[in-house]
């Protein structure tokens, strides 16, 4: 994307989440009016029919298309776009929606992201049994291909994986709309069970239902309808090779998050994101993942994940506090959902609405996510005006 | 002159003790039968006979394919043919299953020769391999045992040429095994051996001597096949035979292997031939039939084969009969197969050459090799300039791997590998390794086994095991 194309054109106004969880007395349409009203109070929206120009919305598990969300929220008379991609599905749709508003096309965009995932009567992993080849097909088996590699290399452990599990479960303790309220111990992590090594339960995101949702605006709107409107610095998609397959791949990195983060870094005109981004959401669907991801998105240097882990450098009080509402890890992880929900967090951050977790004083705020093999990546960037 | 060019074997290194069978603690070197485990079955068995056979050969001049088994998964659709895509032999090529006797194996093994003797085939490749079950716990659970042999039938380089052979037929309910029924049945043992196996065997080998004008002590191996331990002892009794002279039919060590079992007597008889050596084969079921082979000069000059000494070597205790249960599917608490269709027949269809073959393809402009067949390079993004790729019979090593605990397997984890061959990055479960042995950069090679039966139907692709040392 053309680096100048949308940073500070944009601006959000308004957020809202539903409760994170097993859902099982709500319906998709359900938890999308949740958010979708949430949002409309946030942004002081009272007549959506009237002031939505155009909605994004993104799932990966609804087989109906943008037409749940019309047809949840009454929202007829304009375009409304599903988009899918991945466990980059929300923020893709989050970038749709800002390129939409910085083009001039629209005023005012509803960016939502969705999915209900525990309508399918599936207990954490399932195996996907629709080929012969690259089995067994669970998320936890691919992303964790580059443990024994990065362990190998770089010496890292099971120990160090924990204490990002022990984090996320004590931020989400914090976080009202978290699925998961439970500390962990590090011997809780060592007895859970494995799932796919070195992953046990506890490294593992919990899958859950879920929506969230944003709404943008113009920024020269956005200046008129609240001082503390959070604008869009960057906002970065991208499709890498898979890795399974990609000749050469050596398992020490996700590839495609460090070159999404230098896209929107560029756009963003950040030089130094350690020094400069006060507080990021990382894709922790394992915890490992999330470990990788604090070297790529260059918040410390390859190899170091490790003894940044050992200092608290990602806590809550530490110098780049990283998962502050639990993650997917404890917030839980509804697929479409989650690249929103990180932007509704990362906004109640920069606008010291983030009670007990809240950090101190951020400026400028990271969300990043990556899925499928994965070959899917988002980064998106926003900050104080 | 017409015979067997190569042979080779497949015994799964899968061992149940005959202690476990009967509930009670294994022994140190005590009885044990050969099983093949959840991943494997008639079909993968035979491949990898198959494989062992054809190492170092082309497959070229390939142009038939006879497979014997009477525990081939499907009723109508046939096994050679999918045996001869998993081996990626020629498309023009005769292929016919024997089935129905335990004596397939030997009938496919004559067919064969016949077919190359009237010169309607140039090179046939014949697989026997069954692995038939018993009710659990029943008395005949400890008899059978499961394994393949495979031999190229050809009018050139013969290491063993077909001297003789006579046959007979007869009805009789001694063993069979009906529709829809995963057990074999018997009827009371004195009739099956007074009646049925000791009365055709005799006569099916008398029948050749007296053919051929020659007496039990011109052969240097005689090799009986039997239901049991008791029988093979009184079939030799009956015949008078020198000890010396008895091959072993590996009672205890691998069980009496259906219609593979013929082909693995005689597999390790070859074993151990010296030229000018005769060797006699008979086999029962229905009747009974009896071939006889003189060895030729040109064994001498075959590179060893993997074959049942070479596999009896390899071993792996089951850890309980209980994980005997699940592999084969025997266990309540084994998922009750749905109603689901199963994969799409289309796919199936369009993935034979990726999934059976385990083809890949090498890019012509930039070399890169990958798999499964891409439109555009990996690499240099080429578009559709590639030369096809056989990677079933290279060597490979492991890149990184994972232990994935939820894969419905008997004794999780599954080893999950990125496997390289040839260069190509391939997601590639990894078997008959435990767990701890895997490492990076560890050598191994393919293995055609039954991946899942979605469907109610076998479902194959390809896996890797640890590269033997000494291959």
């Amino acid at each position: 994307m053309r680096k100048d194309a949308i940073r500070d054109k944009v601006s959000i106004i308004g957020v809202g989440c539903c409760q994170f969880g097993e859902n099982w007395d709500q319906s998709p349409s359900d938890m999308i009016v949740d958010a979708a009203y949430e949002a409309y109070a946030d942004a002081g929206i009272e007549n959506p029919q009237a002031q939505i120009d155009a909605v994004f919305t993104g799932s990966i598990y609804s087989n109906k298309g943008p037409h749940e969300c019309s047809d949840a929220l009454k929202l007829f008379n304009k375009p409304v776009t599903m988009v899918s991609n991945y466990c980059a599905t929300g923020t893709d749709a989050f970038r749709c929606g800002v390129m939409a508003v910085a083009c001039g096309a629209y005023d005012t965009v509803l960016v939502l992201g969705y999915d209900k995932p525990k309508d399918r009567g599936v207990s954490g992993p399932s195996v996907m049994m629709d080929g012969v080849r690259d089995l067994p097909k669970t998320p936890a088996g691919w992303f964790s291909l580059c443990a024994a590699t990065y362990f190998k290399k770089y010496g890292a452990s099971r120990d160090d994986l924990a204490r990002i599990a022990i984090k996320n479960h004590h931020n989400g303790t914090l976080a009202p709309r978290s699925f998961l309220k439970r500390e962990i111990t590090l011997e809780d992590y060592k007895k859970a069970r494995l799932i796919s090594w070195p992953f046990g339960v506890y490294d593992c995101a919990a899958q859950t239902d879920g929506a969230a949702a944003a709404i943008i605006t113009r920024s020269d709107l956005a200046k008129n309808l609240r001082d503390d409107h959070v604008l869009v610095k960057a906002v970065s998609v991208q499709a890498g090779p898979n890795p399974q397959r990609e000749p050469g791949n050596d398992f020490l990195s996700w590839k495609p998050t460090a070159s999404t983060a230098a896209e929107a870094y560029a756009q963003a005109g950040i030089a130094d994101p350690r020094a400069e981004i006060g507080i990021a959401q990382v894709h922790d669907c394992f915890s490992l993942t999330e470990l990788l991801s604090y070297e790529d998105l260059g918040f410390c240097e390859k190899g170091s994940a490790k003894e940044h882990i050992a200092s608290g450098y990602f806590e809550l009080d530490g110098e780049l506090p990283v998962n502050t509402d639990g993650g997917l890890k404890s917030f839980g992880h509804p697929t479409g959902a989650t690249g929103v929900r990180m932007i509704y967090e990362n906004v109640l951050q920069l606008q010291g609405r983030a009670e007990k977790r809240q950090i101190a004083n951020p400026k400028l705020a990271l969300s990043h996510n990556i899925g499928g093999h994965p070959t899917a990546c988002g980064v998106a960037i926003i900050g104080l005006p | 002159m017409i015979g067997i060019q190569s042979y080779g074997a497949y015994i799964p290194p899968t061992r149940l003790s005959f202690a476990s069978m009967a509930g009670r603690p294994a022994v140190e070197d005590g009885p044990e039968k050969a099983v093949a485990w959840n991943d494997e079955d008639s079909v993968t068995m035979a491949v990898a006979a198959a494989l062992n056979c054809l190492r170092g050969l082309g497959r070229e001049e390939i142009d038939g394919l006879f497979f014997a088994s009477t525990t081939y998964p499907f009723m109508e659709k046939q096994g050679a043919s999918l045996i001869a895509r998993a081996l990626d032999l020629p498309r023009s090529l005769r292929t016919a299953d024997y089935t129905g006797s335990l004596r397939a194996g030997l009938s496919a093994l004559r067919g064969a020769l016949d077919a190359v003797a009237a010169g309607s085939a140039r090179k046939v490749l014949v697989v026997a391999s069954d692995c038939r079950m018993a009710a659990p716990r029943s008395a005949l659970e400890m008899n059978f045992g499961d394994g393949a042999a495979a031999f190229l039938i050809s009018a050139d380089g013969v290491i063993a040429s077909l001297e003789s052979s006579h046959a007979i037929a007869e009805e009789i309910l001694d063993f069979w095994r009906s529709e829809g029924d995963p057990y074999v049945h018997t009827w009371e043992d004195r009739f099956v051996i007074q009646e049925g196996y000791l009365p055709q065997m005799v006569e099916a080998l008398q029948g050749l001597l007296h053919a051929s004008g020659t007496t039990l002590t011109d052969y240097a191996k005689v090799m009986l096949c039997a239901p049991d331990k008791r029988s093979h002892g009184t079939a030799a009794r009956a015949l008078k035979l020198d000890p010396t002279r008895i091959q072993d039919p590996l009672f205890g060590k691998l069980g009496s292997a259906g219609a593979a079992f013929a082909g693995l007597q005689l597999a390790a008889a070859l074993e151990s031939a010296a030229p000018g050596d005769r060797l006699l084969l008979a086999s029962h079921g229905d009747g009974a039939e009896a071939a006889s082979f003189e060895v030729g000069a040109a064994i001498a000059k075959l590179p060893a084969r993997r074959g049942v000494s070479w596999h009896l070597a390899r071993r792996r205790a089951v850890p309980s009969y209980d994980h005997y249960l699940k592999a084969r599917g025997l266990h309540p608490s084994e998922w009750t197969k749905g109603s689901d269709p199963g994969l799409s027949a289309t796919i199936h269809y369009r993935e034979r050459d990726a999934d059976l073959s385990f083809c890949g393809q090498r890019c012509n402009a930039c070399g890169t090799v990958q798999f499964p067949a891409q439109r555009v390079c990996d690499s240099c993004f080429a578009k559709d300039d590639f030369a096809r790729l056989r990677l079933s019979d290279k060597v490979g090593k492991v890149v990184t791997y994972t232990f994935d605990y939820f894969f419905p397997t008997p004794d999780p984890p599954t080893v999950v590998t990125i496997s390289e061959i040839e260069g190509a990055r391939i997601h590639l479960q990894l078997v008959d390794c435990p767990p701890e042995q895997v490492a990076i950069d560890m050598p191994i090679e393919p293995t055609f086994r039954r991946i899942h039966d979605v469907g109610g139907r076998p479902n194959y692709f390809w896996k890797g095991i640890p590269l033997p040392e000494d291959a």
